[in-house]
């Protein structure tokens, strides 16, 4: 047992401090689910109240990042899988370049949304700062805009929090990895996969009403 | 007492401020929450003087706007929900299950720092200049037209938020983890089954009260409109998800009185709670309930008559088990052998005073009635009964109960017993005028009301002087206690729960052996076979 005095006190054993961190992981994804849920509950109001406006809003935004976005997304959280599957003392080069090339799809992620966001800019879509859209309908696309901003500014702070963690857990599975920081990452992964999945909801909410029709 | 306590392990400021061991943290907790609850309470006396005469005499209407809102954002999110969970939960939790500490106990640490973090960018919006909209941030009042601090102050609120996620996600995996052997889920204190209602309620609604104040900090600093009708938004949605957390709030602060309240009725009348499993149940019930009744706020606001009628239903129906509740205090009292000290009488006092503000509550979630009382002093009484009288009261009483074995002190049963009565009249005289007030037809929030009022405004003035008088004295006979009291026995009150079989105050890792619970909780008459080994 590499780390026997590396658990606290109130721990009974190794794995029951593991299984004890697991359960916090998911107890912090049930409020997230509830913070997200507030925000998506918001948006479904309004887009019930304003169809027309949030598709046409939808129309304006850039479905092909978007799209590549969520592919870059679902890579990485396949990278975090496999490194929590493949993890022991003696992979930890895999691990490690495994974590760095997950945290490294999630800067690109970061960087496609940032160039979606100039794009927007550019056209005058940022609601508060010169948003310009004329026609009987910019109520609607002004509130689905404003939608579109807070969750996915949200969603990508929550990127920029796992890209941490992931690096973080990078550089101590390179020097000395224990069944410690194997919970760390089992723990990290839930809430990478978390992550990844609220933005399969928000790609869905945000890049596909509206494109079926003209 | 050489032994080395919790307390005495260490002196430095550093052992404090970086301390991970729940019990200093609840201390920290505790030593914040008095300063809030004053401040809180100031603002209140100050209200409760103007209100003293029907003409503004003390302070215009701009400040008086300022001041109930300060009284209300504190006592809110900076006493009542921490109150409870926050002191006594840090400091009881782990003693009750037998264990060392909590799971996470640098996220307990962290918790306290977020929350003194929410509460002084709270408290720097209030001395900063203060704000008007009322604890309940309407908008578009509070994102349009309101010339105060608005997004400060709902930062603070928001900040704090995190706290109590925290608080709770620790207190959910630290009773589904570490509970001793042998303490199985019908072995727990019920002041432990009403702490995990609470803290599911906390990991469930505070992200939505998170995200409602972010949404409205985004609408008053972009000017874009969100709850704003001029462009589409939508007043009415801030108020839904504004209760969706707000009233499960209520339960926030209740549930852990509740909960302390089944500890002193069972100890003080030397009996097995009555059903004990009803009032188990009746917790989580009460929880998730709480989570569908929001909409009662909302009964004037222009919400369909159809969700008016569910709501005013769902409303009617949190209410049974409460009622189970208070049935089964009655019945655990009944034939008891009851001892009168300290804790007995403020628990006493919160059987009473949370009956009253219950049955009012029934009247509000009429929906008849509550068109005719809205925004009345009926429901400023209603709501103060349930929260002061009702949260305040066990808060009080739990402190007492368990005071001996956090400081290892006895305090002036004396003073004690004559705070709580005091507590208990100077409440009543308070709040109860306030339902005449309402039912007659005065408006809350106002500072200038007709002459005929002027009556039962001067009693409720009266008696929030005595309120405020009671509620200053344990801060000198507990405040004394703590340094100069009797030293206190590991288990004063003979009772069976596992805090008090370890010292008075306990060590550092709370206990020197592994307990290994045998028992259901609450065996009073065997309690005197289980005398503490190290009394």
């Amino acid at each position: 047992m590499p780390d026997s005095s590396a658990f606290a006190p109130q721990y009974a054993s190794i794995p029951h401090r593991d299984h004890t961190a697991e359960l916090g992981m998911w107890v912090f994804i049930a409020t997230e689910v509830l913070l997200f849920g507030g925000l998506i509950l918001a948006y479904f109001v309004y887009r019930h109240a304003l169809p027309q406006g949030f598709a046409a809003g939808s129309r304006h935004t850039e479905i092909v990042i978007g799209t590549a976005n969520t592919a870059v997304l679902l890579t990485s959280s396949f990278l975090v899988a496999w490194a929590v599957e493949v993890f022991s003392p003696a992979t930890t080069r895999i691990v490690t370049w495994l974590l760095v090339g997950a945290a490294c799809l999630g800067l690109v992620f970061i960087a496609l949304k940032g160039i979606e966001y100039s794009r927007e800019y550019d056209e005058h879509l940022i609601p508060g700062i010169d948003f310009q859209f004329a026609g009987p309908k910019a109520n609607g696309v002004q509130l689905f805009f404003i939608f579109y901003f807070i969750a996915t500014a949200i969603h990508a702070l929550h990127m920029l929090i796992g890209i941490c963690l992931l690096l973080t857990l990078a550089t101590i599975c390179r020097k000395a990895p224990t069944t410690r920081h194997h919970t760390a990452l089992h723990s990290a992964a839930l809430y990478w996969h978390f992550v990844d999945v609220v933005w399969i909801f928000l790609f869905a909410l945000i890049y596909l009403p509206g494109r079926s029709t003209s | 007492m050489s032994e080395k306590n919790y307390l005495t392990a260490d002196f430095t400021l550093r052992s404090w401020f970086f301390t991970t061991d729940h019990k200093r943290i609840a201390i920290l907790y505790f030593a914040s929450l008095i300063v809030f609850f004053f401040i809180g309470g100031a603002a209140a006396t100050a209200i409760r003087i103007e209100l003293a005469t029907p003409q503004a005499d003390l302070v215009s209407s701009d400040i008086y706007n300022r001041l109930f809102t300060m009284h209300g954002i504190i006592m809110v999110w900076f006493f009542l929900i921490p109150s409870i969970p926050n002191t006594l939960g840090n400091f009881i939790v782990p003693l009750m299950i037998g264990a060392r500490d909590l799971a996470f106990p640098r996220l307990n640490l962290m918790s306290w720092y977020i929350f003194m973090l929410g509460g002084c960018t709270t408290l720097f919006a209030i001395f900063a200049g203060g704000v008007d909209t009322g604890w309940t941030f309407y908008t578009p009042f509070s994102t349009l037209y309101s010339n105060s601090y608005v997004i400060v102050a709902a930062a603070g609120v928001f900040i704090a938020g995190f706290s109590s996620i925290l608080t709770g996600l620790n207190f959910i995996v630290t009773i589904h983890r570490l509970r001793a052997p042998g303490l199985t889920w019908y072995r727990l204190p019920l002041f432990l089954w009403s702490l995990y209602a609470t803290s599911v309620i906390l990991v469930l609604a505070t992200p939505v009260l998170a995200i409602t104040l972010l949404l409205m900090a985004t609408e008053r600093f972009f000017g874009v409109g969100i709850f704003d009708p001029r462009i589409g938004g939508d007043p009415l949605l801030f108020q839904h998800l504004f209760w969706f957390y707000s009233h499960p709030a209520v339960y926030i602060m209740i549930l852990p009185g509740m909960g302390v309240i089944n500890e002193l009725i069972s100890c003080f009348s030397r009996k097995q709670v009555f059903g004990y499993k009803f009032v188990a149940w009746c917790s989580l019930a009460i929880a998730a309930v709480g989570f569908l009744v929001w909409g009662h706020h909302m009964f004037v606001s222009g919400q369909s008559l159809i969700a008016s009628l569910v709501f005013s239903f769902m409303s009617f129906i949190v209410a049974v088990p409460s009622a189970i509740k208070v049935f089964n205090w009655t019945a655990t009292l009944h034939k008891g052998s009851i001892h009168f000290d300290a804790p007995m009488l403020y628990a006493l006092a919160f059987i009473g005073l949370f009956t009253i503000g219950g049955l009012t509550g029934l009247f509000l979630a009429c929906l008849a009635f509550d068109v005719h009382a809205t925004d009345t002093y009926f429901v400023v009484a209603h709501f103060h009964y349930i929260m002061v009288g009702g949260m305040v009261t066990a808060y009080f009483g739990g402190l007492h109960y368990w005071w001996p074995k956090i400081t290892g002190r006895l305090y002036s049963e004396y003073w004690a017993r004559t705070a709580a009565v005091l507590i208990f009249f100077g409440f009543n005289l308070t709040f109860f005028p306030q339902f005449i007030l309402g039912a007659e037809g005065m408006p809350r929030r106002y500072h200038v009301y007709p002459p005929e009022f002027q009556l039962w405004n001067v009693l409720s003035s009266g008696g929030a002087v005595i309120l405020a008088v009671a509620y200053l004295m344990p801060v000198f006979y507990l405040g004394y206690s703590a340094f100069f009291g009797r030293r206190a026995p590991a288990n004063p009150w003979d009772a069976p729960g596992l805090e008090w079989q370890t010292s008075s105050p306990p060590p550092e890792f709370n206990f020197t052996v592994q307990p290994v619970v045998t028992r259901d909780p609450y065996q009073y008459n065997e309690a005197f076979e289980a005398e503490p080994q190290n009394a």
